[in-house]
């Protein structure tokens, strides 16, 4: 069962929730923002077209499995701080930035790897939400199998 | 700058991770190459042998963790020298020993692997300068150890002995790690040289008693002094190799190192004295009385291990110069003969399938070498001249002599320990191979052993012999240094002699007795084996083992009581105890500081804000008197909202975000499992309600007033100043949440995500056995 009102909205949100969640990760350094609020942010694109459509097919739009995603994610942030071990020879963890840069639209731009451990974050957090909200959607389904057999 | 301690080390732990690879492919004879890391380490070691013996100290240090005062820091002085030589030297025959005694086990790679790790934590025990290092690898000896002994983990008894000689020492341990700190915190620092130049400022401070005791703590069972004494002959559950080794010149002799080390900074009072000649004495006499019963050859070699152990901390607790002197003597001689024998009483179990010594007898004519070197080292054991083990004992009887007093009664402590462990000495090394042959009795027809296992037993036996005419081989480099090492002083000379016999005196009439005693203890060694059982029976209910079974068995009662008390499996259980337990702490800490004050400055309070708060309490009402899931969630979702404005409202724009989100996703997984849960009137029973409530208002109650306190309390704004000032030019950040979470706290914030990957693996783990199983039925 389909609600056409859901299934069409969820069509046109989920590009749309998905761009608005990478601006607020980018953002999050000088606005409220970041990885976390990112990550549920797509998270909810995902949900939605779950809900919208099918499970299956907002697993399908992800394309990699969650739990890669969190490892993913952890690996990241992990590496993320080892820049500054190396190269400033200082504690783990240690910002490092790139030389400041111009780009269009988003005017200066600072690249460092804070933000690099924010996309960590962000790819856990989505990993996360999306891992356990389809465990507990196959989970809601297979009850309505089981009444129905 | 890499060192020839780096080195060692290196050499030994790497060669320990490749070993399980080089069995694998290469077999058994792979030993032979093994034993080149210790031999090569010995090699590193013994080059600097003349720089030390000169004065010299060779230190190497890395910053560890210098915000703690911990550094990973290396130093070789004549005691470290010493040991070091006595690791690496026996390790080397050891491994080569191993190869032949497992010859065909299916899991030898691994057992090196341990045995080296063993080797190389021990070897960074001994040349440690770091209290905290030292405390690390001392860990790292009980840990390699526990899987040493009990490494044949099929059979039950051998996994009780290994945990049981963990758990000991792991607790003397704890203590030890307190001593540590209690002696940084009075001289302010972990380094062990500098420490030992601050004995006077440790001996004069309140803490003293308390450091001694803590620091013997560790000492007494690591190297099983009374009452600990059990869990040694009990740890002979391990393969022989590995008895050999960590029962001659390792492990054991940790605890006797420990207190030597720190004999500069924490000896030389009236305390340290007679607690170590005290508990020695004690050790020393019970081991050998005991040993006197045992049939089993390791079994007696164990219980002279303990004597020594006993004899060894006695005479550090003399603190003279003799003494500490027939204790390095002693302690080197000691290393040499009981690695041989244990050695020889493993070549005997292999060769012939028994250590029942009332079956061995007569094997010199089959195992000629093996014979030979165990009949050496009885010899050094026994004191005989001119074997090494003979000088030591002379210097003990010398020592002995030069106390006064009430002390004096531990020239008797010595003689008798002396006599009888000779007695022990000839049972378990001359015993098996003299008399009438009595081949048929034993399991397996007997033959000499395999080079890889005679070669280290009559290496190092000779040695005992060659050192006892020679001793000034060792006098210089290495008896010496060590000696002044544990005095505390930079260079000692003393010199070693066996010819002081050639003149009559009282010490040489000692050891005549000694000898006498003990030939006769042999001689009627099968009167105390027909008496042995009973003896033994009689003592096991009073023994220090009864009280440790006690303590492991109440231990584990208690863990499971009160499992089971608190460990419903329910989560409304535990969210109760949860809140009662906070609320009852919260309760007393009022009380206890002064109760309630706060004031509301009605003033402040917005509209707004007012009438939201009004409807949250509503929702919150609702929630929580409604029979309806769907009821509840709402009104929960209303709670939740309501708090993201309060967010939004005051300027907390990240947080009302993050509140929004979740709270939106609650509601849509919440959906998921909802049909799933029973009906809510069904839960729980009316009057669990009521005592919910009651809680629950207690605790929401609490909670508010301590914050409307905590508005009133004036907190220091300087860090939450200084983090928002250096937000920017530290992390060119402005949004100083974010810099908080990405940079200035990243690392709390990293082991967030790590929790919440767990999490997440956790429910959906959870989520689906609950699937599978409703699949199954």
């Amino acid at each position: 069962m389909k609600y056409f009102i859901l299934a069409q909205s969820s069509r046109i949100l989920f590009p749309c929730l998905l761009v608005l969640s990478l601006i607020v990760l980018y953002r999050g350094h000088n606005l409220p923002g970041g990885g976390f609020i990112g990550g549920l942010v797509a998270a909810t694109a995902f949900i939605l077209m779950g809900v919208g459509h099918s499970m299956t097919r907002a697993r399908e739009m992800l394309r990699v499995e969650p739990v890669a995603l969190m490892g993913f994610g952890l690996a990241i942030a992990l590496t993320s701080g080892l820049p500054g071990m190396f190269l400033q020879g200082a504690p783990f963890m240690t910002g490092e930035w790139l030389p400041d840069f111009k780009l269009p639209l988003l005017g200066k731009v600072h690249l460092g790897t804070p933000l690099v451990f924010d996309i960590g974050v962000y790819l856990v957090v989505i990993g996360f939400t999306l891992h356990t909200t389809f465990s507990l959607a196959q989970l809601a389904a297979s009850r309505n199998d089981g009444g129905a057999a | 700058m890499l060192s020839a301690l780096w080195y060692s080390l290196a050499l030994i732990f790497t060669t320990g991770l490749v070993a399980p690879t080089l069995v694998r492919r290469f077999g058994d004879r792979v030993a032979w190459f093994l034993a080149l890391a210790p031999a090569g380490a010995f090699l590193l070691l013994a080059s600097q042998a003349a720089g030390v013996a000169g004065g010299e100290v060779l230190a190497y240090e890395v910053d560890w963790f210098s915000a703690l005062g911990t550094s990973f820091s290396l130093r070789l002085d004549g005691l470290g020298l010493l040991m070091s030589l006595l690791v690496t030297g026996i390790g080397a025959f050891i491994v080569i020993y191993a190869g032949g005694y497992m010859h065909g086990h299916p899991q030898l790679g691994r057992f090196f692997l341990y045995l080296l790790s063993f080797m190389g934590a021990m070897l960074g025990l001994v040349l440690s300068d770091n209290l905290i290092l030292l405390f690390v690898f001392w860990e790292l000896t009980s840990i390699t150890s526990y899987l040493l002994i009990g490494f044949n983990h099929e059979e039950k008894e051998s996994r009780w002995k290994a945990l049981q000689a963990l758990l000991v020492t792991g607790l003397g341990a704890m203590s030890m790690l307190a001593g540590f700190i209690l002696v940084a915190y009075v001289t302010g620092s972990f380094s062990i040289s500098e420490i030992n130049g601050m004995g006077d400022l440790i001996s004069a401070s309140p803490l003293y008693m308390a450091i001694v005791i803590l620091v013997l703590g560790g000492a007494f069972t690591k190297s099983a002094q009374v009452p600990f004494h059990f869990w040694l002959p009990n740890a002979m559950a391990g393969p022989t190799p590995v008895s050999a080794y960590l029962h001659s010149a390792t492990m054991v002799k940790a605890g006797i190192f420990l207190m030597a080390r720190m004999n500069p900074s924490l000896g030389g009072s009236e305390l340290w004295g007679t607690l170590l000649s005290c508990f020695g004495g004690a050790t020393l006499l019970l081991a050998v009385t005991l040993g006197l019963f045992q049939k089993d050859v390791k079994s007696i070699l164990a219980y002279t291990t303990l004597g020594v152990l006993g004899l060894l901390t006695m005479l550090l607790g003399w603190g003279s110069e003799y003494a500490i002197k027939a204790m390095v003597v002693f302690l080197l001689g000691h290393a040499l003969y009981k690695a041989t024998l244990f050695m020889v009483a493993g070549s005997i179990d292999h060769e012939t399938g028994t250590r029942d010594v009332l079956l061995l007898r007569g094997l010199r004519g089959l195992m000629p070498i093996t014979a030979l070197a165990g009949i050496l080292a009885a010899f050094s054991m026994s004191g005989l001249p001119p074997f090494f083990g003979f000088i030591g004992k002379e210097l003990i009887y010398k020592a002995a002599m030069k106390l006064g007093g009430w002390e004096f009664s531990f020239l008797i402590v010595a003689l008798l320990g002396n006599l009888l462990m000779m007695g022990l000495a000839l049972k378990a090394g001359l015993g098996p191979f003299i008399g009438r042959p009595n081949h048929e009795a034993l399991p397996k027809k007997p033959h000499e052993a395999p080079i890889a296992m005679w070669l280290g037993p009559i290496v190092l036996g000779s040695a005992g012999l060659l050192l006892g005419i020679l001793p000034f081989l060792v006098t210089g480099y290495l008896v010496d240094p060590a000696i002044a090492s544990i005095l505390g002083e930079s260079i000692v000379r003393t010199d070693l002699t066996l010819w002081h016999l050639v003149k009559p005196n009282l010490p040489l009439l000692l050891s005549a007795i000694t000898i006498i005693g003990g030939t006769v203890v042999f001689i009627f060694r099968q009167q105390f084996w027909t008496v042995a059982d009973g003896v033994l029976a009689a003592l096991r209910p009073i023994g220090a083992e009864a009280v440790y079974d006690k303590i492991f068995n109440g231990t584990i009662w208690f863990s499971k009581t009160q499992t089971r008390w608190l460990q419903t499996g329910r989560l409304h259980d535990y969210v109760f105890m949860i809140v009662l337990t906070t609320t009852g702490f919260l309760t007393w800490a009022l009380i206890r500081y002064g109760g309630l004050q706060f004031g509301i400055d009605w003033a402040s309070v917005d509209v707004l804000i007012f009438c939201l708060v009004i409807i949250m309490i509503v929702a919150a009402i609702v929630a929580a008197t409604v029979d309806d899931y769907i009821t509840v969630l709402t009104s929960l979702g209303v709670v939740g909202f309501g708090v993201a404005l309060i967010f939004s409202y005051y300027g907390a724009p990240d947080l009302a975000i993050t509140q929004f989100l979740v709270e939106t996703l609650t509601v849509v997984l919440f959906m998921f499992v909802i049909l799933r849960l029973p009906p809510l009137k069904t839960i729980s029973e009316k009057a669990t309600r009521l005592r919910d409530g009651l809680v629950s208002l207690t605790f929401g109650g609490l909670i508010t007033m301590l914050l409307l306190m905590a508005m009133h309390i004036q907190f220091d704004s300087a860090i939450s100043g200084k983090l928002a000032e250096m937000s920017y030019p530290e992390a060119k950040g402005k949004n100083v949440v974010n810099v908080i979470l990405v940079d200035f706290r990243a690392l709390d914030t990293m082991g967030e995500i790590v929790v919440v990957t767990a999490a997440a693996l956790g429910i959906a783990a959870l989520v689906t056995s609950g699937f599978k199983k409703k699949g199954d039925t």
